[in-house]
């Protein structure tokens, strides 16, 4: 009982948020065309629900971005750590890694599309390759800070070059590699809405724009309510997988 | 059988398993030469000229003032870091890396914080090959030995510090080494604690003899634990002296004895110049 109570109190800005909108809406305060009231909005998400617009385009969606993601985790992850544990790979990879940093990923969409076309492939490169890098930062940085006293105590009882990097150098990276995919997480939203809405024939990203531009507000902000919602429960879910896959520490 | 019968058969095998072979337990350093090169600054001579020898089943404290080089030392024989000149042979073979033949107990811990007290225990036996039924009966057989019963599914980080490196001798002394290796192994614990394992250690290693290199800057604990104890100066560390340290019993009480407290006299007028030359390079650099 306790506990909802407590859910309630911690989400009610939310609702009050809500409650604002409908008010603001309903007396005609903004442009219902700008803003409309959240009720039609509903009605517009049921109805896009019905038709299987939501579903057909929010599966594309999440397929890219879900696959983009689970690269960026392998490889980024697999990517830090050899970096971490090899001074002569360290060496190479490193400036590019410092290089592709800064660079907005948002820049690469047109480049994606042009090697791979309109389909999934240029978006699950892309953020594949958004994502790699907190990955990549997040495994080298934890994988480098692994206890030298550990690593010794491993190899003292048996464990050789890679059984260490497997028993001791991935569990040390886990929390900054976790903390990276975190990162990752919401930046692949960002990728996936931002490159479905240029160039795209499905996809949320896509739906947002062309409801948008064929004058259908309420469906267009059912549709941007919609990925914000998972958005939100991906990072909830994901808080709690890493809650639990770190449930050793204090 | 019950638990503790358990670990009394367990311990007389290697008791009669560590009998064969004169070199068992056996390490000598022959002249060795170690610098520290930090990733800035000037390099330093860190050992200089190190030769000694540890006899099979000894317990030999090295004792010294910090930054003498006495852990560098031990992790030299532990094989961690390479040996730039001298050599050092363990059992009649030189040291090239680590081996399950050299256990290590560090100052703080070095317990995997992901894996359980049982886990923890466990690892060394998997590293070994070990069938898992026997692995599991002799873990159990150690922590029951260091008195974890009941702790064995909590993590490192929900134990005391006396807890915590209990768990460490016990995953140690669970693959059976014949040397084992001890880093300071309680300088990060409490007076009473401390004072506790001291003991503890001490019932241990009489039940299961092993070589022990114990590396402490603590001259009481020296005293008390070791048969010998090999005094080092200050940087760049050597052997200053070597001093017999057998008493007949090792009873608690043995601290207000006339015996034991002229023996601490004794070795603290040595390390006494050591730690005073050290303290000064310290307030120099600072």
């Amino acid at each position: 009982m306790q506990a909802v109570v407590q859910t309630a109190v911690r989400y009610l800005p939310i609702a009050l948020l809500a409650l604002a909108w409908e008010v603001v809406a309903r007396l005609n305060i903004v442009d219902t065309l700008a803003l409309p009231p959240l009720d039609k909005v509903a009605v517009a998400w049921v109805d896009l629900i019905r038709d299987g617009e939501l579903l057909d385009n929010g599966v594309a969606s999440i397929y890219r971005g879900f696959a983009g993601l689970l690269l960026a985790v392998i490889v980024g992850g697999g990517l830090g750590v050899v970096m971490a544990r090899s001074r002569l790979f360290d060496m190479f990879v490193n400036p590019l890694v410092e290089l592709f940093y800064p660079l907005p990923k948002s820049a690469l969409i047109p480049v994606t599309v042009l090697w791979l076309g309109f389909g999934d492939g240029s978006k699950i490169l892309l953020i594949f390759l958004g994502c790699m890098i907190p990955v990549t930062i997040g495994a080298y940085n934890g994988a480098r800070g692994a206890d030298h006293a550990l690593v010794w105590s491993a190899r003292s009882m048996g464990a050789g070059r890679l059984r260490l990097i497997w028993d001791v150098v991935m569990p040390s990276a886990l929390p900054e590699l976790l903390n990276g995919v975190r990162t990752a997480l919401a930046l692949a939203f960002i990728l996936l809405v931002s490159s479905e809405l240029i160039v795209s024939q499905r996809g949320f990203g896509y739906l947002i724009g062309y409801l948008g531009s064929s004058g259908a507000y309420e469906g267009m902000y059912a549709v941007v309510l919609t990925v914000a919602f998972l958005g939100f429960a991906a990072d909830r879910f994901y808080q709690s997988v890493m809650q639990w896959l770190l449930r050793w520490r204090e | 059988m019950n638990a503790q019968g358990n670990v009394q058969a367990n311990i007389q095998a290697n008791a009669q398993g560590s009998a064969q072979g004169s070199a068992q337990g056996q390490i000598l350093v022959e002249r060795v030469n170690h610098t520290y090169r930090p990733a800035r600054g000037r390099a330093v001579l860190a050992l200089s000229d190190i030769t000694l020898e540890v006899r099979p089943r000894e317990f030999l404290a090295l004792l010294g003032p910090s930054g003498c080089g006495k852990s560098t030392l031990l992790y030299l024989i532990g094989g961690f870091q390479p040996i730039e000149a001298g050599r050092i042979v363990v059992e009649g073979k030189p040291v090239t890396g680590p081996g399950p033949d050299r256990g290590i107990v560090f100052q703080h811990f070095a317990l995997f914080p992901w894996k359980t007290v049982r886990a923890n225990i466990l690892y060394g036996l998997e590293r070994q090959g070990m069938p898992r039924a026997e692995r599991e009966q002799r873990a159990q057989a150690f922590i029951d030995m260091v008195g974890l019963r009941g702790f064995e599914d909590s993590y490192p980080s929900h134990l005391s510090g006396g807890m915590k490196q209990r768990t460490a001798i016990a995953r140690t002394l669970a693959f059976d080494p014949d040397i084992l290796l001890m880093d300071e192994p309680f300088g990060a614990l409490d007076a009473q604690t401390r004072s506790l394992m001291q003991t503890e250690l001490l019932n241990i290693w009489k039940r299961t003899p092993k070589t022990v290199i114990f590396v402490t800057h603590d001259v009481q604990e020296a005293v008390y634990l070791a048969e010998r104890v090999a005094v080092m100066s200050a940087r760049p560390g050597r052997i200053k002296a070597i001093v017999e340290t057998k008493f007949a019993n090792r009873d608690p009480g043995i601290f207000r004895s006339k015996e034991f407290v002229e023996k601490v006299d004794e070795i603290w007028n040595l390390v006494r110049d050591e730690a005073i030359k050290a303290q000064e390079r310290t307030q120099e650099r600072a």
